[in-house]
């Protein structure tokens, strides 16, 4: 079982027929995910990757039955193509795009709200159903099925937790990339719900940093809820320099609320095993699930 | 990218922004002119820096008359001006500001930027001011929010209710309403990431005066600012941050004798992070983009072997996704047969063509000391940085 992805989840590409849209598709294909056609504005009734091209997201959906979408639209237009499949009510959305304008995000945001849509990103590696769909970017070949879902703001660590869980002979149920930038789609407790909720999850991993206050949101969700699954976290920037700090934002909000010092007490305060350090997350969670 | 308090004044006041008459001064002569022109008295000479808290370090001082405001510049320009934001190294003032002064009856703070929860906000107080600083960084700073959007103006019963929790009525108040229209505005149409304005005086007269303001624009959005992104110029932070801006790099030089060398910013924070609790020094913190080729990642680690104190690399990339391990160390052997340099390496690969990269680095001819996960890696940087290889 897996949380977002299942046998059925036939997808779209929004910008399919760029570089990076078609590297990843072939990916995707490989990994035997149902990609079922492409949109490009201007390219609808050709082809591509032997793959159908629509001009819109619409008439993509209405041909093939997609319920999902990953974008690789270019910063300038990815909004618009967020927007696009919003307003088509696809139920899914895997934003890949880095470097959207902050605010077209808040546009986004607040197209999302009473819509029919789950959106994952911007700037996510998208999410990894092991053995079932792999809808995104991410690395692939250290994962296994399993148990253990990863919900996580960055790439890169993700791909190396994946290895760490699998090392510590655990698979996973599902990991998702919430995203790196400060403002994006789902966020990790709306995450942490959907894993708690389904029945192939039996651990959660989060992987979180510096900035923002998802991971408060978190410990504050934890604290209330009580879930009986095993929860381990990692959270990285202690050591960070003050550049990649918050600034305003987070002192104007919550005072320390971006700190990683206080995320981890945070954490460790709601009864979430947080590990003591980068290389030991997937010892972290086989502790917490033998208990 | 973040704005001098001239330059945001000057796009702020084309949205309805009550600001002082003034004007930028390069020089004393040009200071004392400007204070000539004015005709007004006091004048505040103002230190053009980027950050907060210049009235207590001598980066705001109030003249009588242009020989004084002449005086003020002469004190401030080319000089180094130390704040409890800037750090020990100060800040260099280029320009001044030179501005009429204000009877101030009340100061207000006023804040918009894209919130934690990602909508638009802004932030009001009616103790606004000096003290401001020193209450957010003990955390007792708090003040009113009123939630925007980018698309619609809000409803105007929950701006009154904002405006009159900050103390305004009458005059002000309706002043205090246009101006918060216009500042959302602005935000939307330039693409700011943050817009602070503190104070914003309540003159003796009643009308509102911004006397300062802080701004900064979405980096990821300058494409379509090109007004804005032309103001760039160069001074805001050294050289190596603009230059790695340019070769699809995050790059922050740090002073200790440890390179660090990761894929993504996660990993690069988790390697800082290890390096650290492993009693070690990093000489920066480096974020290599996904669609960064070896190329640029040769130009990146350029600035890098640029240091002179650097003992030692420590390279720990999780190859995967856009970025394989091979990319990563072939760019490196570039720079370092480039640079000249001989420097130990430690290295961790792992994921994607993790085997072909160690091959590449061992056909570069670089001293390479192989470790088998990131903790081991860590300390093992350390070590050799400290000699003790």
């Amino acid at each position: 079982m897996a949380i977002l992805l299942d046998h059925e989840t036939r997808i779209i590409v929004q910008g399919m027929t760029g570089w990076a849209g078609t590297h990843h598709t072939i990916q995707m294909i490989e990994y035997g995910t149902k990609v079922v056609g492409g949109v490009r504005p201007g390219k609808g009734g050709r082809s591509h990757l032997d793959l159908p091209m629509f001009d819109s997201v619409a008439d993509a959906k209405a041909a093939t039955g997609a319920n999902a979408s990953i974008v690789f639209v270019p910063p300038a237009n990815a909004a618009a193509a967020m927007l696009e499949a919003i307003e088509a009510e696809l139920p899914l959305i895997v934003t890949v795009t880095e470097r959207v304008p902050a605010l077209d995000m808040v546009r986004v945001r607040e197209a999302l709200r009473g819509s029919r849509t789950r959106l994952v990103g911007a700037n996510s590696q998208g999410v990894l159903a092991p053995g079932i769909c792999k809808l995104g970017v991410m690395a692939t070949g250290s994962e296994r099925p399993g148990t253990v879902g990863i919900v996580s703001r960055s790439a890169s660590l993700t791909s190396e937790v994946v290895a760490q869980v699998t090392a510590a002979g655990l698979g996973q149920s599902t990991t998702v990339g919430v995203g790196g930038d400060a403002v994006h789609g789902m966020m990790m407790r709306e995450c942490l719900e959907l894993f708690l909720a389904d029945p192939g999850t039996e651990g959660i991993v989060l992987i979180g940093e510096i900035g923002g206050a998802e991971e408060q949101e978190v410990a504050d969700y934890v604290t209330s809820a009580k879930p009986s699954k095993a929860i381990a976290a990692l959270i990285v920037g202690m050591h960070a320099p003050r550049e990649r700090r918050m600034g305003h934002a987070g002192a104007l909000t919550l005072g320390d609320v971006g700190d990683a010092k206080a995320k981890v007490a945070a954490l460790e305060k709601a009864g979430v095993r947080v590990a003591p350090s980068a290389h030991l997350v997937g010892a972290t969670i086989a502790d917490a699930l033998s208990n | 990218m973040r704005l001098q308090e001239f330059q945001a004044k000057r796009l702020l006041a084309d949205y309805g922004l009550p600001i002082p008459r003034g004007a930028v001064a390069l020089t004393a002569d040009e200071a004392e002119a400007v204070a000539r022109d004015l005709g007004a008295s006091p004048i505040a000479v103002k230190a053009q820096i980027l950050a907060g808290e210049r009235l207590a370090a001598g980066g705001v001082r109030m003249a009588h008359g242009p020989a004084m405001a002449r005086a003020a510049a002469a004190a401030m320009l080319g000089q180094r001006i130390v704040t409890p934001q800037t750090g020990d190294e100060g800040e260099v003032a280029r320009r001044v500001y030179v501005e009429e002064g204000v009877a101030i009856d009340r100061q207000i703070y006023l804040a918009l930027l894209v919130d934690v929860d990602g909508t638009l906000v802004v932030f009001g107080s009616p103790k606004g001011g000096d003290g401001v600083e020193e209450l957010k960084r003990r955390g007792e700073f708090s003040a009113e929010r009123l939630p925007l959007s980018v698309s619609h103006p809000p409803a105007g019963e929950a701006v009154s209710a904002f405006i009159a929790a900050l103390g305004l009525e009458g005059r002000a108040a309706d002043e205090a309403a246009r101006l918060l229209d216009g500042l959302r505005r602005a935000f939307v149409e330039l693409d700011a990431s943050m817009i602070e304005i503190n104070p914003l005086a309540v003159t003796t007269g009643g009308d509102l005066k911004a006397l300062d303001v802080k701004m900064t624009i979405d980096d990821a959005a300058l494409f379509r600012q090109p007004d804005i992104a032309a103001l760039r110029d160069g001074g805001e932070g050294d050289r190596v941050k603009l230059s790695a801006h340019r070769d699809q790099l995050n790059f922050v030089q740090l002073d200790g004798d440890i390179g660090l060398v990761s894929n993504g910013a996660g990993l690069g924070l988790a390697t800082l992070d290890m390096v650290r609790a492993a009693g070690g020094r990093p000489a920066n913190f480096m974020d290599i983009r996904t669609t960064a080729k070896s190329l640029d990642i040769a130009h990146g680690f350029a600035l890098l072997l640029d240091n002179p104190k650097l003992r030692t690399l420590l390279i720990n990339v999780h190859g995967g996704g856009m970025q394989s391990c091979d990319t990563i160390a072939e760019g490196l052997g570039v720079a370092l047969r480039r640079s000249g340099r001989k420097l130990p390496i430690v290295v961790r690969l792992a994921g994607l063509n993790a085997d072909l990269g160690r091959y590449r680095l061992a056909n570069f001819g670089c001293d390479v000391i192989e470790a088998a996960n990131m903790g081991e890696a860590a300390k093992r940087a350390v070590s050799v940085a400290a000699g003790r290889a």
